[in-house]
């Protein structure tokens, strides 16, 4: 697999506080990429190190096939981070100006299209935008530039609902494009429906990581109700994540399998066994829980 | 063509997008040589990753539902296809329709019905 970030056993110690703690993921080259996480679980931290904003305390993280200490990647990356770096005393339209000669891939007729897609008002200054109108003028900026690898750190804080669909819209565009867009997000909602691709992490470690696809595909929830339900051992066997017993039914979260384990339904004598497709949040959930 | 999507099912999306342009070949509302929306212009429509709209168009292709032309975009393939499955989902319908009939005048509820159903596909599964 071509890769466009490459982590191994990253951790990053602040005091006290491991913020990530053995960190090891590989970001698929193409595509939406759906960074999950709870607030805190080591999203930010983990971005800040591939940007080099921060350096690790140990391990190895390489982006686009360079160590992320070098110098001339960051120009190959777009970035848009929480804090937007906008200068205020300049106006829509100057700063667009301002930035587009520092990139020789901008393009003119992405600028025109999302000036007017975003509904961006050319003349405001910068200080009398608001916070949405600040997050679509960062992403306009982000996004003419056309860069191989866009780096998003919760794009759709503060955003109302129609910028947020407006805002991920602009994504799958850019995606479309050729540009491998990685994005972090608390909201498993919006990961699961523009991404392809999944890295969850929770107190700084993966947890889930595959093609969103392959995860529904390839997980399931078995139920089975019992007049006198078998101890749960009796399901310690291979595929099973985790089995939870309430009153007669057992529900079982099944990473593959399937079909075997579905069959262990009659063998045991259950009154009835179904199998269910389970979504991204439940998944997520469960893993969370696991830690 | 209109798609509606729920991405959070559990059913991944690009089989979401299989079973309803299935669908709507199906009923008739895509026909032999109908050209399917681009994969870009698709999945902007959609709000989802190219890469999901890349995966189902393949897999109707390698369906044999559609055919794919080298940069000249998606048609849906008919004939045979098309055909077979109106026919087959013709007379399954009839079935089905029969099926719903006799189970509400046994006195079964929907819901009921459906969980019948459920278990016996299961079962079948599992002895497979």
């Amino acid at each position: 697999m071509n890769a466009v970030v490459q982590t191994t056993q990253l951790t990053k110690v602040y005091g006290t506080n491991r913020a990530l703690n053995g960190l090891t993921m590989t970001v698929p080259r193409g595509g939406i990429i759906g960074f999950l996480g709870r607030n805190g679980s080591g999203k930010s931290t983990t971005i800040r190190i591939l940007l080099d904003v921060i350096r690790q305390t140990s391990g190895e993280a390489t982006i686009l096939g360079e160590p992320t200490r070098s110098a001339t990647v960051r120009r190959r990356i777009g970035f848009l981070g929480e804090d937007k770096r906008l200068y205020p005393y300049m106006t829509v339209e100057e700063i667009i100006a301002f930035t587009r000669p520092f990139f020789s891939t901008w393009r003119r007729d992405t600028e025109a299209r999302l000036l007017r897609e975003f509904e961006l008002p050319a003349r405001r200054k910068v200080s009398s935008l608001s916070k949405g109108m600040r997050t679509k003028l960062g992403l306009l900026l982000n996004l003419c530039r056309h860069s191989e690898f866009l780096i998003l750190d919760e794009p759709s804080e503060g955003l109302d609902p129609v910028m947020a669909e407006q805002m991920l819209q602009s994504l799958v565009q850019q995606a479309a494009d050729g540009t491998t867009v990685f994005f972090s997000s608390h909201q498993i909602s919006e990961v699961e429906q523009i991404a392809d691709y999944v890295i969850a992490i929770e107190k700084g470690r993966v947890i889930l990581e595959g093609s969103l696809d392959q995860l529904q595909q390839q997980f399931r929830r078995i139920n089975l109700v019992f007049d006198d339900p078998p101890p749960p051992d009796a399901f310690r066997r291979d595929g099973v994540d985790h089995v939870i017993v309430q009153g007669r039914t057992i529900s079982i979260l099944a990473s593959h399998n399937v079909d075997e384990l579905s069959a262990l339904g009659p063998l045991l004598a259950a009154k009835s066994v179904e199998v269910h497709p389970i979504s991204l949040k439940e998944l997520f959930l469960e893993k969370v829980k696991e830690r | 063509m209109i798609l509606r999507l729920n991405p959070s099912t559990g059913v991944p999306i690009y089989l979401q997008i299989v079973e309803q342009i299935k669908h709507s070949i199906e009923i008739g509302a895509l026909a032999h040589g109908d050209q399917l929306p681009g994969i870009r212009v698709l999945a902007e429509s959609l709000v989802v990753s190219p890469n999901t709209v890349v995966n189902a168009y393949n897999e109707l292709e390698r369906e044999g539902v559609i055919r794919l032309r080298q940069g000249a975009g998606a048609y849906v393939e008919g004939g045979e296809f098309a055909n077979s499955r109106r026919r087959r989902f013709k007379e399954a319908s009839a079935l089905v329709k029969e099926a719903v009939k006799r189970l509400r005048e046994m006195g079964l509820t929907d819901d009921e019905s459906r969980r019948l159903f459920e278990a016996q596909w299961i079962e079948e599964m599992a002895s497979r």
